[in-house]
C-alpha cells in the first residue's frame, strides 16, 4: 500500500466534529474488501449448491426418504417452500422465477443470485471451495493481525460496564430513535456495534467455517470430533444454511446503518481511513448550516 | 434537501450497476480457461491439506442404531441393458466373475464365492452425495488391499479403474477411479452385502466399491473390472471418472 499523508494524529479525545481523523486500519480496511468479496461469492455460489439438493435435515445423515425441516419444492409450476409444518408460496422468488431470459426456471433459487447463473453444481463448487481459502485465510489473518495490534482490545472488547443491561437498553434507545454518536464518541464502537461485529467474527463466520468443513467426508477423518460437536452432517449442513442466512442478515442491518449514518463519509473511511467526524448536535452558538 | 437523496440514489443505482457487473462479470470468469485453472488450484490445495492432515486416519464408523430406514439409491438403478451383467444377474451371480488386470504381475478372475472367501471387513460408514444429502448403511466385502496384493502391483502402477456394468441414461459406461493411497486404505472394500443381504440390484450388484472417505459418486456400483495404470489420460474423458468427464466434478472427492 502506498503512504498516505500525514497530518497530525489526533488525539484520542481531542477531535470534534466536522474534523477528519483516522478511522480504520490498513488491515480492517484490507480485510473488509476482501472479505466482502468472498462473502458474496461464498453465498452466490452456496445458493447454487444448495440448488442441487434443496432440503435440510437435522442428524447424522438426511436424504429424500427421511424428514426435512426446511425444503424448497416446484409443483405444478408453483414454488413451495416448506418450512416446519408450513408452506409458504415463493413462486417468481424461491423454487420457480423466470430468468434473465424470460423463461421459467423450476429450482430453489433464482439464477440472478447463483455462481454461475444457470445451474452447474460442479462449477459452483470450484467456485465455493477456492473462495473458502480466501474466507479462512483472511479471517485467520485478520484477527491474528487485530490482536497484535491492539485492534480487538481497543475497539471491539466490550467492557464490563458496556455490558451492563442499562448500557445497551439506552445503546438500543438511541439506535431505535436513530441518534448516532457525534464528535469524538463517533470513533469508538457502540456496544450493539461491537456484538455484531464480535458475532461475525466469533460467531457466525468460523461456524460457516466450521460446519463447512464438517460436510466434507475427507475432513470427517482428519477431525471426526467436529461431526460430534455440531450432531452430525446433515446437521452441519443445515447450521452451515443457518449461519449464511445469519451473515445475510447482518449484510443488510449493516448497510442500513451505513446509509443512515452517511454512506459518502462511511465507505470513503473503509477505503482510505479518513473519517469526518459527525458534528455535535448541542454545537456551539448559533447551529451551523451542515454541509456534510 | 435534494442532495442526499440524488447521493442515495447514485448509491442504489450503483449497487444495482455493480450487482449486474458481479453477475455477468462472474460467468464470464467461470468460463476462462486461466480462472478455472486458478480455481482448480485451490482444489488441489484442499486435498494436499487433507492428505497431509489425515494421511491413512479411518473415515467416521457408526452403529447399527445409525442406518438411514431407507438407504436412497442414485445414479443408475440397474445395469440390465448391459446383455453381459443381465444374464449374470439372472443366474444369481453364481458365473460372474471380477476382472484385475493392467499393471499387475497376475491378472485375477475372482468370482463372488472367492470375493466372500477372502478376509471381510464390515464396517457401517455414511455415504454422501455430492448433492448434499447422506445416508448411512452397513457394508461388508473383502479389503481391495488384499485383492491388490494377491495380483501384485507393478511400479508404474498410480491409479485403480474400476470399470462398471452400468452405462448411467444410457450414455458411456460408468467408471471411476482412485489412487493407491486410496486403494489400500483399511475401509477401502468392494462390498458384496449392505446391510447383512447381498447387494441389491439398485446398489451396484453384484459388488460396489467403497472408498469412505470420498463423496458418492466415487462408490462405483456394477463393478466388474479393476485396471492398475499409470495415468488416466486416454481412457474416456481423460478425467478419471464419469462424472468428472460428463460434468467437471473434482476427481478427489474429500470435499
Amino acid at each position: 500500500m502506498t503512504e498516505e499523508p500525514s497530518p497530525p494524529e489526533p488525539l484520542p479525545s481531542s477531535p470534534r466534529g466536522g474534523e477528519r481523523v483516522r478511522r480504520h486500519r490498513l488491515s480492517t480496511r484490507l480485510w473488509h474488501w476482501t472479505n466482502l468479496v468472498a462473502i458474496t461469492i461464498m453465498l452466490m455460489s452456496g445458493l447454487m449448491i444448495f440448488n442441487a439438493h434443496p432440503r435440510l435435515y437435522w442428524g447424522k445423515f438426511g436424504a429424500n426418504p427421511d424428514h426435512a425441516w426446511l425444503e424448497v419444492t416446484d409443483r405444478a409450476g408453483r414454488g413451495e417452500l416448506h418450512f416446519a409444518d408450513h408452506v409458504f408460496d415463493t413462486t417468481g422468488l424461491i423454487g420457480v422465477a423466470t430468468d434473465a431470459h424470460g423463461v421459467v426456471q423450476a429450482q430453489a433459487f433464482p439464477g440472478w443470485i447463483t455462481i454461475p447463473s444457470t445451474y452447474s453444481l460442479a462449477d459452483a463448487r470450484l467456485w465455493h471451495l477456492a473462495f473458502a481459502w480466501v474466507l479462512a485465510c483472511g479471517l485467520g489473518a485478520y484477527l491474528l493481525w487485530s490482536l497484535v495490534n491492539g485492534h480487538l482490545r481497543r475497539d471491539l472488547h466490550i467492557t464490563r460496564a458496556e455490558w451492563s443491561p442499562r448500557h445497551i437498553l439506552a445503546d438500543v434507545v438511541d439506535h431505535a430513535r436513530l441518534r448516532f454518536p457525534t464528535g469524538a464518541a463517533a470513533l469508538r464502537y457502540n456496544v450493539l456495534q461491537k456484538l455484531a461485529y464480535c458475532g461475525v467474527l466469533f460467531g457466525l463466520i468460523p461456524l460457516a467455517i466450521l460446519t463447512g468443513l464438517t460436510m466434507s467426508p475427507g475432513f470427517n477423518a482428519v477431525a471426526p470430533f467436529l461431526l460430534d460437536l455440531f450432531g452430525g452432517r446433515q446437521s452441519a449442513r443445515s447450521l452451515h444454511f443457518i449461519a449464511a442466512l445469519g451473515l445475510v442478515l447482518f449484510v443488510l442491518v449493516h448497510l442500513v446503518m451505513v446509509v443512515l449514518a452517511g454512506p459518502l463519509n462511511e465507505v470513503r473511511s473503509m477505503i482510505t481511513g479518513w473519517y469526518r467526524l459527525p458534528r455535535e448536535r448541542a454545537a456551539n452558538g448559533p447551529e451551523e448550516t451542515a454541509h456534510g | 434537501m435534494a442532495e442526499p437523496v440524488s447521493r442515495r440514489g447514485l448509491l442504489a443505482l450503483g449497487t444495482a450497476g455493480a450487482g449486474a457487473m458481479l453477475l455477468s462479470g462472474c460467468d464470464r470468469l467461470n468460463g476462462s480457461p486461466a480462472f478455472r485453472s486458478l480455481l482448480d488450484g485451490a482444489q488441489d490445495a484442499h486435498r494436499a491439506s487433507q492428505r497431509l492432515l489425515g494421511g491413512g486416519t479411518l473415515a467416521p464408523e457408526f452403529t447399527t442404531a445409525d442406518l438411514s430406514p431407507n438407504f436412497r439409491a442414485n445414479g443408475s438403478r440397474t445395469a440390465a441393458d448391459n446383455i453381459e451383467w443381465a444374464r449374470h444377474a439372472a443366474t444369481g451371480f453364481a458365473q460372474w466373475q471380477l476382472r484385475v488386470d493392467g499393471l499387475v504381475l497376475r491378472p485375477l478372475d475372482l468370482s463372488l464365492e472367492r470375493l466372500r472367501s477372502l478376509p471381510q471387513r464390515t464396517q457401517v460408514t455414511r455415504h454422501d452425495c455430492v448433492e448434499g444429502w447422506s445416508a448411512i448403511g452397513q457394508w461388508t466385502g473383502p479389503q481391495l488391499a488384499t485383492i491388490l496384493k494377491a495380483a501384485g502391483l507393478l511400479p508404474a502402477a498410480r491409479y485403480l479403474v474400476f470399470h462398471c456394468a452400468d452405462r448411467f441414461g444410457g450414455a458411456a459406461p460408468y467408471y471411476e477411479s482412485i489412487d493407491l493411497m486410496d486403494g489400500f486404505h483399511p475401509q477401502t472394500i468392494l462390498a458384496h452385502t449392505m446391510n447383512g443381504a447381498p447387494l441389491a440390484v439398485e446398489h451396484g450388484a453384484p459388488v460396489r466399491l467403497r472408498v469412505e472417505r470420498q463423496l458418492g459418486y466415487k462408490q462405483a456400483k456394477y463393478v466388474e473390472r479393476i485396471e492398475a495404470r499409470a495415468t488416466l489420460a486416454g481412457l474416456h474423458g481423460g478425467k478419471g471418472g464419469f462424472w468428472e468427464d460428463r460434468a467437471d466434478y473434482a476427481w478427489y472427492a474429500g470435499i
